[in-house]
């Protein structure tokens, strides 16, 4: 049997970006670990406070993008130069590299498409935001005017936490029950 | 906050005079070495004067980037570039002396001391048919044309500077000369929208007397604003190593490395766009000036397209590289060099032609010294004036600028 571990569910809830930030940064030195933070709108300079690690999206987009140079490629070189050689305007395809200017405008805009539509699906499935995906948003309030710490604690941390929310400037502190936890080996 | 009065560092002030020494002496020199050609009647210092052209517009084009770049941060009412607003005024308020330069190779052509333009030679343009054509829009038009360019620029770069620092001594929270500056800005890009097109074609495509294309504007554009924006980057760099604007953040230099990034790329787009329609159709009257190039430049046209394609490509796509400073200045001055490059090859092709003996001196030493000259005037600029604004309404905005 694997041994479990149960955690309260803490809600700070802020007024205002200032303060919620204060809090994350003292969270931070007390080693409490923040599972998640919603704010209205995105505030500059959060992620290294929260800890949230740098987005790998780039890399992925890097690798479409060289998916699309070379479908685009592939594509061009069958149906203009292999397929069926053409010749448009007196330039004749035998070989791929003869016309090369002519392909420029396709591998770049199949670049482009790739690299674009990848990334944007990437996320969207990364995030779980799939059609029929239900709302996560814990508190709907922070779509509008409040800003919120979600935080996962065991019962020791979340007294610490407590205390360290509300001297922030906490207007709500709000405990939503618990969620149970494997503990890893 | 720190220290908002620049003084001119006399160790700077003596590089640029001997940048200046350099030129002078290598201009001189380009008049005694490059002798006339004796089965070509038309080349005179042919190549000494094409050199000058080159740094003349190229600096001047600078300065007017610069003056375009600031009209469209108000136009655009950003924020974030508010803390450099200062070094943009001071690099945009070389245009007058990048103009008087080229008014100067105007007066010189139109009296006959060098042949570089084609349309200021009356018998040339009355030889043959086509040109015949053209004469309605050179002559007096032409000169119209140029002087209003150059008051035009002139008027609203200064009014948008005298603004700026007029706006500095205002009422606290008193923002009415900004949004002056708003309106004007927006008027700028009105005009410029149409000059920087306009003014390319008339200086530097009439070069070529024969070619046109009318993409030929925008080409020119990209590449003066990204020579501008990299003299921003390297003008805020070296001064936050000397210990002034450290309230300008990483983030606003970041900022400006993404724009040399991107519009490495538009002027790719650009270059590459113009060269792709013209091999397309083929048409000997069009495919005349890129034969031209291809003949006698060749191996100047791949490194223009490499350095100012590739190479930003490869160095400035990732983030870290953008906020590596020593990094992005090294980048920077590469492709500064190779946009100077790419004004060479818009020139030297239509001027001095297959008598073209590779880069040399002639325009290491030019280029020095408009170099010298440019970091002289930037400076000076800069030292008049307080290098942070007062009374902006997005100021607090960009002290605190993080991405």
């Amino acid at each position: 049997m694997a041994a479990t571990i149960t955690k309260k569910i803490i809600h700070g809830i802020y007024d205002d970006e200032v303060p919620l930030l204060e809090a994350c940064k003292k969270l931070k030195t007390a080693g409490i670990k923040i599972k998640d933070v919603f704010t209205p709108f995105p505030i500059h300079g959060i992620d290294p406070i929260v800890g949230v690690p740098r987005t790998r999206l780039a890399i992925c987009a890097f690798i479409y993008g060289l998916t699309g140079l070379g479908l685009a490629t592939l594509m061009m070189w069958y149906m203009m130069v292999s397929d069926w050689p053409t010749d448009v305007g007196g330039k004749p395809n035998w070989a791929y590299y003869f016309n090369i200017p002519a392909f420029i405008p396709i591998t770049f805009e199949s670049t482009v498409f790739c690299a674009g539509h990848g990334m944007a699906l990437t996320y969207l499935l990364r995030c779980m935001l799939i059609p029929g995906a239900s709302a996560k948003n814990p508190d709907p309030r922070t779509t509008n005017d409040k800003f919120m710490i979600y935080l996962e604690l065991n019962d020791e941390q979340a007294h610490k936490a407590d205390a360290i929310l509300r001297s922030a400037g906490a207007s709500e502190v709000n405990y939503k029950g618990t969620v149970t936890e494997k503990l890893a080996y | 906050m720190s220290n908002l009065n620049f003084t001119f560092p006399q160790k700077v002030k003596t590089f640029t005079y001997a940048l200046m020494a350099i030129g002078v002496v290598s201009i001189i020199a380009a008049f005694i070495f490059d002798k006339p050609v004796f089965e070509d009647e038309h080349y005179h210092h042919t190549r000494a004067w094409a050199n000058i052209l080159v740094g003349s517009f190229f600096f001047m084009a600078i300065g007017l980037a610069a003056a375009f770049f600031l009209g469209l941060q108000y136009a655009a009412e950003s924020g974030w570039s508010t803390t450099v607003k200062r070094v943009i005024e001071a690099v945009a308020w070389y245009l007058p002396w990048g103009l008087s330069f080229m008014m100067l190779m105007f007066l010189l052509g139109q009296f006959g001391v060098h042949h570089l333009y084609a349309f200021f030679d009356k018998d040339l343009m009355n030889s043959e048919p086509s040109l015949k054509a053209k004469m309605g829009y050179f002559g007096w038009f032409w000169w119209l044309r140029t002087i209003l360019y150059m008051v035009g620029w002139v008027y609203f770069t200064n009014k948008l500077r005298k603004n700026s620092v007029d706006a500095d001594s205002a009422e606290p929270n008193d923002h009415s000369l900004h949004w002056k500056n708003v309106k004007l800005g927006a008027w700028f890009m009105v005009l410029f929208a149409v000059t920087s097109s306009t003014s390319s074609w008339d200086w530097l495509m009439s070069i070529d007397i024969h070619w046109f294309s009318t993409l030929f504007g925008w080409y020119v554009f990209s590449g003066m604003w990204i020579s501008a924006i990299i003299s921003m980057i390297l003008i805020t760099v070296y001064l936050r190593k000397l210990g002034y604007l450290e309230f300008v953040t990483e983030s606003t230099i970041h900022d400006l490395g993404k724009w040399m990034f991107a519009i490495s790329f538009l002027w790719t787009y650009l270059y590459f766009s113009q060269f792709m329609l013209y091999w397309y159709a083929d048409i000997p009257e069009e495919i005349v000036y890129f034969q031209q190039r291809w003949e006698n430049y060749k191996a100047l046209m791949w490194t223009v397209f490499f350095i100012n394609f590739a190479f930003p490509m490869i160095m400035l796509m990732s983030r870290d590289s953008k906020r590596n400073f020593w990094f992005l200045t090294f980048v920077g001055f590469v492709i500064f060099v190779g946009h100077y490059l790419d004004i060479v090859m818009m020139v030297m092709p239509g001027t001095v032609g297959k008598h073209w003996t590779g880069l040399g001196w002639m325009e290491i030493g030019t280029f020095l010294g408009f170099l010298g000259l440019f970091i002289h005037v930037v400076f000076t600029n800069l030292s008049k004036r307080a290098l942070l604004v007062k009374n902006h309404p997005f100021l607090g905005e960009s002290l605190h600028h993080s991405i």
